[in-house]
């Protein structure tokens, strides 16, 4: 048993633990219990029981999505797991640790979700730029191969199941799993329609499961140590632990394992080490670029999924990014729109056109040129570029910190317009 | 039908459908840019977007985008209300903040869907004021124009170039807003179906380059209704005339036959009719003008003695029935080779045949296993072509069906079927152009496609077939699967064409009729003639009154008069024939462009082309349809009927209803004309729009009167702005145009339904009764061939062998040399490399062409494409051996080097590389 | 039988596919045999052919277009789609600038700027001796130890103008690109 079961093997000092040393450290129990007779419909019960939301950024449940997944018991009916590991999300670097810094937990928490589909193959989607991660997960896919892990009938279940490592080129949209389906075929990255789910039509049009690597990394936990200790780690409704980051101007930035129900300022105050002397916490963000600005007065909320969404905001990654009094809000929001609009695919109008028009906004504002009307514009556009409105998920993530953003800072966008230049400058 | 519920409003709609076409089939104006009618829907621009209530006491309601929501019986829905509307206005103003703005120089003004739906989408005050992206466009060759600029990045071309079309040379590239439409380097786009881009584009991104040259607002263009003379289809069209000048040409919905879609040969090889070759005024022998009077009086005293007539696949039923009653039945003879004459017999035979159907070009893309025998039919028919390729997608919508995805969800239906084709057997001779698409292809000589056909049918009639020894390995696989293919099949089709030869003909008909029989159902089977009024001129000859025979009673001399009506021999028999024959006859020859067979004629004689008169033909179904006057054109030319001036020539109509009573099997040709009811308080139907401008100053250079505008007693349509347009009679109906929609999208309104059919039914009408039970053919025999001689076969290419669109100057920068293609072995082992010259047969006056390595050829075959006669740089097909020894010589080809070379060929197996 | 679709059809191509090198074959090869189509493998090709050249050129693109039988166009759509293709000629050395939202708050834009000058260019641009490419990344995924950069296929991380001005001339980990 074990509090910190995403990464109690992990030491960033040392390299990865080898295959011999992380199953002497307990590794793969949760492939052995499937060894030892559960069934897959056995595995997805426990999962669903267990409460596992995704960690990729939406939290969905986990069990639930595996479970679209068409029964059949036609095994010649291929079906695909994918890994989501185009870690991209602005402030975030959560997936980063854990494919560095153990490997394994991740082969193994693949053998467990693809044996419950019945999926014979897997590809990971890792982040191009990602080469630590990639020399990792290679040489822990050849030892587990090497050791029968990976391969025909793994573990004695009759179960074959092998893993492709693929990396990617550099996109953002990549992490939008139907995108990463399509890239993965080799095709452009546009994301793909909603129905049909990659559930029931995915990766070559095959039943497919896109997880998140922290998900993943959850489920030899659950295996074996059971759904009541997965519960009992985490509070306020969500389980299991979580990694949290922070990074700005904090005396100790970084990212730790947690359970879920931790306060923000535990994290940011505790582990963060607080703010560096003479910047005082403006803003943050609660997890990644793509969510709504929060302020000091939310320091004592739990970290959860609820306890963070009825504050208009999402836990998503969990990753904050902290604003402080030194830093330019305006400045901040301008680059996150930056980086939304090159990441646009260009495939639906909202994001494609109108994104790029709030960048240059943020440009103007930042060299003096901005006028009230294009803080108007910028206005229009959280609710134009809003949930719904898109195709997928990247601009409504846009309007997150922006929207939250113009009204928590509308002196600084006003002093901009009137000042005819960045007032922190 | 479900019924659901707009702003308030019940209609009944089909739940098959998504919710922005039902709207559209109401007649509501929503408007759209990623969506379009053929292509379904994928969800990109965002701009139809309407408010969906979850029930009535739903007064928040959710935005959704119409075109990927599926209708749900009992919805209810908003296009007015506030949020949808702004929202609608917001996208709008997004696509619009990169554009030019320079409608007033831009071809697509007045008939842009994006001007429209800018205009319906309230934006009308422009907010964007920073700095625009920019774009380089690309030189795309001959027919279409990139401006790139002004792309609103809908992907409707890709969609349509590459997933529709199967084209591969145009894609998206780059992302976010620098996302860009174009080639991978600059160069003529190699579909077939490019032209479309021209109507698929919602905006001026890809415009119509010979009408560029030659620009007129749509509005300021004199329309009718016409069909296409590029090949035996019989695509609508709408051409477009100013100055008496024809300006362009767009596709004319007709759903069961182009649909949205023509090809490139039709969209831009009308453009003949304006060309240097056009036969302007009558000569005589010596190359003096003659006075029209001259000729009449010429024309009138010919029949003093006995005459032969020779008509034309390309001349109308008028002027083809016109000729048999000038020179008497007896005396009227076939236009076509003697060979495509016999191949017209079996298809006419056919057409008659009850154990079989003719489908219609929608009915085709519903086939779900298809035989392709001996047939190009991207070079011969492509509009067919483009259709088949919508009937190998039935397999990706029966697994869409399968797993409830509608089939308009237009990318996910491709995201699941990934490659997954029905079957599509293509028996041929060398690679063709729909090989990429083809789930079996036998490519083998004649003799092996005469033997796969006869194996087919024997298993399809129950019996074991025997297979010769070479051929027993891939022939055996190719006709087992599809065999298979063929059986399981809901909707099998089999197609063969005249081009394939009258044997292969009888083959696909044997196969045909062995499903027929096994299934025992009526089979669909499509035999494609060559030319446009192939089958008519076919139905008027009699069988006996072959070409030779008539080139024969001339060179014997037993008749010495000859009247030839649009037709160059030279393209129909051994040259030697046509000489002795023509040398020796005192000739009228009527044409709509010089031709060699002039060189002979006591008296060429200019005949109106396809725009400049009113008349019918009949298409590769059996299916007669009616032509209108586009303008006034080349004023010497008169119809083929007028200048023979047979009783009912003066009037169209008369000399319809003359044909139509005289001619067997054309009795239903009189329902061709327009329901005289059709038309608003007896007014005529006016070719010109109600914004047509400049009527009184256009011909001032010539007088500065405004001259009367000219009559047309002949025609319901009027050459004019003043009438009624129609709302009654879809015949009549040249340029779709409704309140708000003044681009081509306005055809939904006219539509009973989106795709469906026009709301007052479609014209043309079918001819032939299929009341003949008949047998099938006796097996076919071999091909003789010495041993160590090639196999010679023509191939077809749509730019060039066709003999009218070749004149046309957008064509003719497409078109190629003769030459003669061997695959790569075969080249090794005589020697030859590309470029090298290669004589036929060895004799001093044989004939020699270039190679060209094609991967795909059959071994021991040698494909010949003889060139365009348009160039002067063609070879006689029937001079050519059927089969030769070649050998490498130095001296020069047969017909000169056309300067184009070898570089505007477009096929699926050029070899580049060296030995 | 399915046919391929030959990376051009017409004969009046302009440029000409490049001939692939035994090691770029052998490693495109090896990648064929993970995937079930050859589309799949396009990105791969690329990202091989990179490795190897340094860019992607156009007559590689030809080259890779013919090897795996897909139309260049769509390998085109491909390879300007994603970010870290590059289809002009790079420097010896590619610096992956990360300037999003975390190093921007922790200052990369000064330590942009002294790198500029060092090198003399800016995003985008290749130093004079063709050493150095200059891009900008989104973010690294490094935040906590931002501002960082990636050069080759090594991160530099905690950036500072002082810790600019130790660290040139950068090294490529492993003498890779």
């Amino acid at each position: 048993m074990t509090d910190r079961p995403l990464t109690k093997n992990i030491d960033l000092s040392r390299g990865a633990l080898s295959l011999k040393e992380y199953v002497a450290a307990g590794g793969y129990a949760g492939a052995r219990a499937i060894a030892n007779g559960l069934e897959p419909s056995d595995v997805l019960e426990r999962v669903k029981n267990s409460g596992l939301k995704g960690r990729g950024g939406a939290g969905f449940p986990t069990g639930l999505k595996w479970s679209f997944v068409p029964k059949s018991d036609d095994v010649s009916i291929q079906r695909y797991l994918v890994v989501n590991a185009d870690e991209m999300e602005p402030g975030t670097f959560k997936d980063r640790m854990l494919m560095e810094g153990d490997p394994h937990l991740l082969i193994e928490g693949m053998i467990i979700a693809a044996y419950t589909i019945q999926a014979t193959r897997a590809f990971i989607f890792l982040r191009g730029e990602y080469f630590d991660a990639e020399r990792s997960i290679a040489k822990a896919i050849a030892e587990a191969r090497d050791s029968g892990y990976l391969g025909r009938d793994i573990f004695g279940t009759g179960f074959d199941f092998d893993i492709v490592l693929h990396t990617s080129a550099g996109r953002y949209i990549c992490g939008e799993e139907t995108a990463l389906l399509n890239a993965l075929e080799g095709k452009r990255a546009n994301p793909r329609a909603k129905p049909p789910f990659p559930q029931v039509s995915g990766l070559w049009g095959k039943p497919t499961i896109v997880n998140n690597v922290e998900t993943l990394c959850n489920l030899p936990g659950i295996l074996a140590y059971g759904v009541e200790w997965y519960q009992s780690l985490g509070s306020g409704g969500d389980f299991g632990t979580k990694l949290f980051g922070v990074s700005g101007r904090v005396n100790t930035p970084g990212c730790w394992e947690l359970p879920f129900g931790v306060s923000i300022r535990e994290v940011i105050e505790g582990y963060g080490g607080g703010m560096q002397e003479g910047y005082a916490l403006k803003a943050f963000l609660p997890g990644g670029g793509s969510t709504d600005f929060l302020t000091p007065e939310h320091l004592d909320t739990p970290l959860t999924y609820t306890a963070i969404g009825e504050l208009g905001s999402r836990l998503a990654t969990g990753t904050m990014i902290l604003l402080d009094d030194k830093t330019c809000p305006v400045g901040m929001i301008g680059n996150l729109m930056k980086f939304f609009a090159h990441e646009s695919c260009g495939f639906c109008t909202p994001c494609r056109d109108g994104l790029p028009w709030v960048d240059t906004i943020f440009r103007d504002l930042e060299s003096g040129k901005g006028s009230f009307k294009d803080i108007d514009v910028l206005k229009d556009h959280v609710g134009y570029l809003g949930p719904g409105r898109t195709f997928c998920a990247l601009a409504p993530g846009a309007t997150a910190p922006l929207g939250s953003g113009l009204r928590l800072f509308a002196d600084e966008f006003a002093a901009h317009v009137s000042g005819a230049k960045c007032p922190y400058h | 039908m479900a019924k659901i519920t707009v702003d308030g409003v019940v209609y009944e709609v089909d739940p098959a459908n998504n919710l922005l076409q039902e709207c559209l089939s109401q007649g509501l104006d929503l408007p759209y840019f990623c969506w379009h009618p053929s292509l379904g829907s994928v969800g990109a621009c965002r701009q139809c977007a309407v408010i969906q209530y979850r029930d009535a006491e739903d007064t928040q309601g959710t935005l959704v985008m119409s075109c990927m929501t599926p209708v749900t019986d009992g919805g209810i829905y908003s296009l007015a209300a506030e949020q949808a509307s702004d929202f609608r206005a917001d996208v709008i103003e997004s696509l619009m903040t990169s554009h030019p703005h320079d409608c007033p120089v831009c071809e697509e003004g007045g008939e842009c869907h994006l001007q429209d739906m800018t205009q319906m989408s309230g934006h009308n005050y422009r907010r964007f004021d920073k700095q625009k992206v920019t774009h380089r466009n690309q030189n795309l060759g001959p027919f279409i124009n990139h401006e790139m600029n002004r792309c609103i990045t809908c992907y409707r071309c890709v969609r349509f170039y590459d997933d529709y079309a199967g084209g591969t040379d145009l894609s998206a590239q780059a992302s976010h807003h620098h996302t860009y439409f174009g080639r991978f380097e600059e160069g003529t786009l190699e579909s077939e179906f490019s032209g479309n881009l021209v109507e698929v584009c919602p905006t001026g991104v890809f415009t119509d380059k010979p009408f560029s040259a030659q620009y007129t607002r749509k509005w300021d263009l004199q329309t009718a209704p016409s069909i296409c003379n590029g090949c035996s289809v019989g695509c609508n069209i709408t051409p477009g005339e100013r100055y008496g000048t024809l300006r362009r040409v767009v596709n004319r919905y007709h759903n069961e036959i182009n649909g949205y879609f023509l090809c490139d040969r039709g969209r831009f090889g009308a453009h003949y009719v304006n060309s240097e070759s056009r036969l302007r005024s009558a000569r005589d022998a010596s190359g003096m003008s003659v006075s029209t009077t001259a000729i009449e009086e010429r024309i009138s005293e010919f029949t003093s003695e006995a005459v032969i007539g020779i008509g034309s696949p390309r001349a109308s039923n008028e002027a083809n029935f016109a000729l048999r009653s000038f020179v008497g039945a007896e005396n009227y003879f076939s236009g076509h080779s003697d060979a495509e004459h016999e191949a017209l017999q079996v298809l006419i035979e056919c057409l008659r045949d009850a154990a079989f159907h003719s489908p219609s070009v929608r009915q085709i893309e519903q086939a779900d296993a298809i035989l392709v025998l001996g047939e190009d039919v991207t070079n011969t028919a492509p509009r067919i072509a483009l259709a088949l390729r919508q009937s190998v997608r039935n397999e990706a919508k029966a697994l869409a069906e399968t797993s409830r995805i509608p089939n308009w969800q237009d990318a996910a239906v491709r995201e699941l079927a990934q490659e997954s084709l029905s079957p599509l057997a293509v028996f041929a001779c060398g690679s063709t152009r729909l090989d990429d698409i083809a789930t079996t292809k036998l490519n083998a000589d004649q003799q092996t496609l005469i033997e796969a056909s006869n194996a087919l049918s024997e298993r399809l009639a129950g019996r074991s077939p025997a297979y010769s020894q070479q051929t027993l390995g891939t022939t055996m696989q190719s006709v087992e699967a599809t065999y298979t293919a063929l059986m399981s099949a809901k909707k099998p089709l089999v197609i063969c064409g005249t081009g394939a030869g009258a044997a292969l003909m009888r083959c696909a008909a044997n196969i045909a009729r062995a499903l027929s029989v096994s299934r025992s159902e009526v089979c669909d089977l499509v035999l494609l003639p060559k030319e446009d009024n192939s089958v008519g001129h076919a139905l008027l000859t009699s069988k006996e009154n072959t070409l030779s025979r008539a080139l024969g009673r001339l060179a014997n001399g037993e008749v010495k008069r000859a009247i030839v009506i649009e037709n160059d021999l030279f393209e129909r028999a051994p040259t030697a024939l046509v000489k002795n024959a023509l040398a020796a006859a005192e000739l009228l020859v009527i044409d709509q462009i010089e031709t060699p067979t002039q060189r002979y004629a006591a008296l060429s004689i200019p005949s109106a082309t396809f725009n400049e008169c009113e008349v019918t033909k009949v298409n590769y179904e059996g299916r007669a349809q009616l032509s209108f006057q586009v303008g006034e054109g080349c004023d010497a030319a008169k119809p083929i009927e007028r200048w023979l001036n047979v009783e009912g020539s003066a009037h169209s109509n008369s000399m319809i209803a003359r044909c139509a009573a005289e001619a067997s099997d054309f009795e239903s040709l009189i329902d061709c004309l327009p329901d005289p009811l059709g038309r608003i308080a007896g007014l005529k139907v006016p070719r010109q729009s109600h914004r047509y401008s400049g009527r009184t100053a256009m011909h001032a250079d010539r007088n500065v009167h405004e001259g009367k505008q000219p009559v047309d007693d002949n025609s319901v349509m009027s050459f004019s702005m003043e009438g009624m347009l129609t709302q009654k009679d879809s015949s009549v109906l040249a340029s779709a145009w409704a309140p708000r929609w003044n681009s081509n999208q306005a055809i939904s309104k006219f539509q009973a339904e989106i795709n469906g059919e026009l709301k007052q039914g479609h014209p043309g009408v079918h001819l032939i009764k299929r009341s003949l039970n008949g047998q099938a053919y006796e097996a076919e025999n071999s091909v003789n061939k010495n041993l160590g001689d090639f196999e010679i076969r023509l191939v077809s290419h749509i730019f060039g062998s066709d003999t009218l669109s070749s004149h046309s100057p957008a064509i003719q920068k497409r078109l190629c040399d003769a030459y003669l293609a061997l695959n790569k072995e075969d080249a090794l082992e005589l020697g030859l490399a590309n470029g090298d010259f290669v004589s036929l047969g060895g004799a001093e006056d044989s004939i020699i062409l270039p190679l060209i390595v094609r991967t795909q050829t059959p071994s021991g075959v040698a494909l010949v494409y003889t060139g365009s006669s348009a160039l002067g740089a063609s070879i006689n097909p029937h001079d050519l051996p059927e089969s030769a020894s070649l050998a490498r010589v130095e001296s020069e080809p047969s017909v000169h080097p056309t300067g184009l070379g070898l570089s505007n060929l477009v096929v699926n197996d050029a070899y580049s590389g060296a030995h | 039988m399915q046919q391929h679709v030959i990376a051009s059809s017409s004969t009046n191509a302009r440029l000409r596919a490049r001939d692939l090198t035994a090691e770029e074959i052998a490693e495109i090869e090896h990648e064929l045999t993970l995937y079930p189509t050859k589309q799949a493998v396009g990105l791969e090709a690329l990202k091989i052919v990179q490795r190897h050249q340094g860019w992607v050129s156009d007559e590689s693109m030809l080259a890779i277009a013919d090897y795996l039988s897909v139309p260049v166009s769509e390998l085109e759509g491909v390879a300007t789609f994603f970010n870290l293709i590059f289809r002009r000629p790079v420097g010896d050395k590619v610096i992956l600038f990360c300037d999003s939202v975390s190093c921007w708050i922790m200052g990369c834009d000064k330590v942009k700027k002294r790198l500029s000058e060092h090198l003399g260019i800016d995003y985008g641009e290749t130093s004079a001796g063709g050493e150095y490419t200059l891009i900008p990344v989104p973010c690294l995924g490094d935040c906590d130890k931002a501002p960082v950069m990636m050069v080759g296929e090594k991160m530099h991380r905690n950036l500072s103008c002082e810790s600019i001005d130790s660290l040139l001339p950068l090294s490529n980990a492993e003498g890779s690109k």
